[in-house]
């Protein structure tokens, strides 16, 4: 008979019930480590600094930065796209993934979720500043007014307000629902009586009843049915600000897929940036195992070559299109000014992730890490090339122009990742980064040693 | 039936016990209330005999309301709120609404389940449910019967036989 070689378990070490809720609050309990401090030190002089490029966005008006006739959509829009597509990688984790029935989930979601949100936070952050006056935010949504106007529901810019918003909301809703039995357990866990108070209002009154359990169950089912095909949406819209337009080398129907697949791509290289280092500082080696680490890695060769091959069949269509414009669009994207960022973004993303192709290096740390790094930057730079080369370059020769980022600009970049660290680090402090509950579940079925009765 | 004013509750470690336990007490037709674990324990709500959910179709009923609530208001602003010329397309155009219809049908759904389950549930900001012990967030599975004197040793030793550790009788 065939026995199939044996899983690769998703929790190792000798663990019960006990000791996993145990080793995943330990790092919540008592005071955070020098690192911690570091962490939060640095990120927080990044949010000052971002400050006085707000500061300056405000008081002198959006002329501060670097865009021009030409080139109206700069970092802006390259940083708001980046952050969007990192946040696709919680909710395609916990939905997607979860009607996949894929197990490793369970101890990847939760921080994933997280940083979903935070993703989400510093993407809705650029269209607030670009307005020059955060107070005109309000004119985006529809509301009833004096003037009697309405939003322009035509407008691919309005959809990006709703599907962002809708994805923000949803993805808070999920991600709370799944803490609320976590929540539960640190609220029984503690001993000091505000801690106590406070978990207590947070856990809504959880008590674990097997009528609550089956309800919560059916819930995650439906809104995970729910939220995949929000995460496909959301990139898809994104996408859509730019082909819907007419401009060459935006008006392309590969956008929406190229779009998402991208998305997801980015967003598991930053949820490897940061698990890696989550990981070993904060002792969840038996949790996210370097299983855990491959199995991501999976995920990015996919989602990267969907990229790799959405790149070729753009040069391809461009080609055999026989539109010049278009023609031109491309062979300046690769060739022209702007051939560096084209080449970074090339070998950031095309290149670097088919070395996860070799098992060796799917399951190395440091190198996992460091393509992941690259990831992150080959998307940025892949947002940078699809904005800056396709506008630089008119219909009219006479509109031609280069366009270099203002101090400001990178400001503004420099305070999203300020926030985004300091709301991570706050996360692990407050919330378990692992779902407890949920990997109780798989212990028996995923555990390296099974518990004897 | 008379309220029940007394309890009898098992304490287990492990969820299999509990599922044993519960179908022997079941067998008995001993008056099972409730369970209270540490994860959802696969099969227990059979086991229970807790009726399916309603929250899908809460949760479809909600997408229906958002799903019209969107399409519908997109037509009223263009065809009669504030009509906008826009390229020569039509004011009612149809695959432009598509995208926002998509996310009020999501967002409506979510929120209508969500707030059906803290609802039903009896949970949310400040609510204080009893607490039957604080390391069923843990590793503890209990498993609470309406306790009657007739039958108490006899309940009591099936608990037992099934791996119970602990055995408690509450008002």
């Amino acid at each position: 008979m065939y026995v199939s070689p044996q899983r690769e378990p998703l929790i190792k070490g000798d663990k019960n019930y006990s000791k996993i809720t145990e080793e995943i609050t330990a790092p919540m309990a008592g005071k955070p480590g020098k690192y911690w401090y570091l962490g939060i030190g640095i990120s927080t002089i990044a949010i000052l600094l971002g400050s006085v490029a707000i500061f300056m966005t405000i008081w002198f008006g959006i002329g501060t930065w670097g865009l021009n006739k030409t080139v109206g959509w700069g970092w802006g829009i390259t940083n708001f796209v980046w952050w969007v597509g990192i946040g696709h990688a919680g909710t395609f984790i916990s939905a997607i993934l979860l009607l996949f029935r894929q197990k490793w989930r369970t101890s990847i979601n939760r921080s994933a979720e997280a940083m979903t949100l935070m993703a989400v936070m510093c993407a809705g952050f650029f269209p607030l500043i670009h307005m020059g006056r955060l107070l005109l935010g309000f004119f985006i949504f529809p509301y009833p007014n004096t003037r009697g106007v309405w939003v322009n529901f035509n407008s691919p810019l309005l959809w990006d307000v709703f599907a962002i918003t809708t994805y923000f909301l949803v993805s808070l809703l999920f991600w709370y629902v799944g803490l609320i039995p976590d929540i539960g357990t640190i609220r029984d866990r503690a001993t000091k009586k505000i801690k106590k108070k406070i978990y207590s209002l947070l856990a809504m009154g959880w008590v674990g009843s097997a009528r609550h359990w089956a309800r919560h169950e059916s819930l995650s089912l439906i809104l995970a049915g729910l939220a995949a095909p929000l995460v496909l949406s959301v990139h898809s819209i994104v996408s859509m600000d730019f082909a819907t337009s007419v401009i060459p080398g935006w008006h392309t129907t590969i956008f929406p897929p190229y779009f998402v697949s991208g998305a997801i791509f980015s967003g598991f290289a930053m949820v490897l940036t940061l698990m890696i280092i989550a990981r070993k500082a904060m002792n969840l080696e038996d949790f996210i195992t370097i299983g855990h680490v491959e199995s991501m890695n999976k995920i990015i060769i996919a989602t990267g070559s969907i990229v790799g091959v959405a790149y070729l069949t753009e040069l391809f269509v461009a080609w055999y299109s026989g539109v010049e414009y278009e023609q031109y669009a491309f062979l300046n994207r690769a060739t022209g000014p702007y051939w560096w960022a084209y080449a970074i973004m090339m070998t950031c993303n095309v290149i670097t992730p088919q070395l996860f192709w070799f098992r060796k290096i799917r399951r190395n740390l440091a190198a996992t890490f460091i393509i992941s790094i690259f990831v992150n930057i080959g998307m940025w730079f892949e947002r940078f090339v699809i904005v800056v080369t396709s506008l630089h370059r008119d219909y009219l020769p006479s509109s031609w122009t280069m366009y270099k980022a203002s101090l400001v600009e990178v400001g503004l970049y420099v305070f999203t990742l300020g926030l985004f660290f300091t709301l991570f680090l706050l996360f692990i402090r407050v919330f378990p980064v692992i779902a407890i509950s949920e990997i109780k579940s798989v212990l028996k079925s995923s555990g390296e040693k099974k518990i004897e009765k | 039936m008379k309220k029940i004013t007394k309890y009898i509750s098992a304490f287990y470690e492990d969820e299999e016990d509990l599922l044993i336990g519960i179908k022997k007490l079941k067998e008995n037709n001993v008056n099972v209330l409730d369970a209270f674990t540490p994860f959802p324990v696969h099969g227990l709500d059979k086991a229970l005999g807790i009726r399916r959910s309603w929250l899908p179709r809460v949760g479809f009923i909600g997408g229906a309301i958002g799903a019209l609530t969107g399409f519908f208001f997109q037509k009223w602003v263009f065809t009669e709120g504030y009509q906008m010329a826009i390229g020569g397309k039509p004011f009612f155009a149809i695959p432009s609404f598509i995208p926002v219809t998509f996310e009020c049908t999501v967002l409506f759904a979510a929120f209508f389940m969500v707030f059906a389950f803290l609802f039903r549930s009896k949970l949310g900001l400040g609510a204080e449910n009893k607490i039957y012990d604080l390391k069923i967030t843990d590793d503890r599975f209990v498993v609470v019967a309406g306790f009657d004197e007739n039958k108490s040793g006899e309940v009591k030793k099936q608990m037992e036989a099934a791996g119970a550790t602990i055995i408690e009788v509450k008002e």
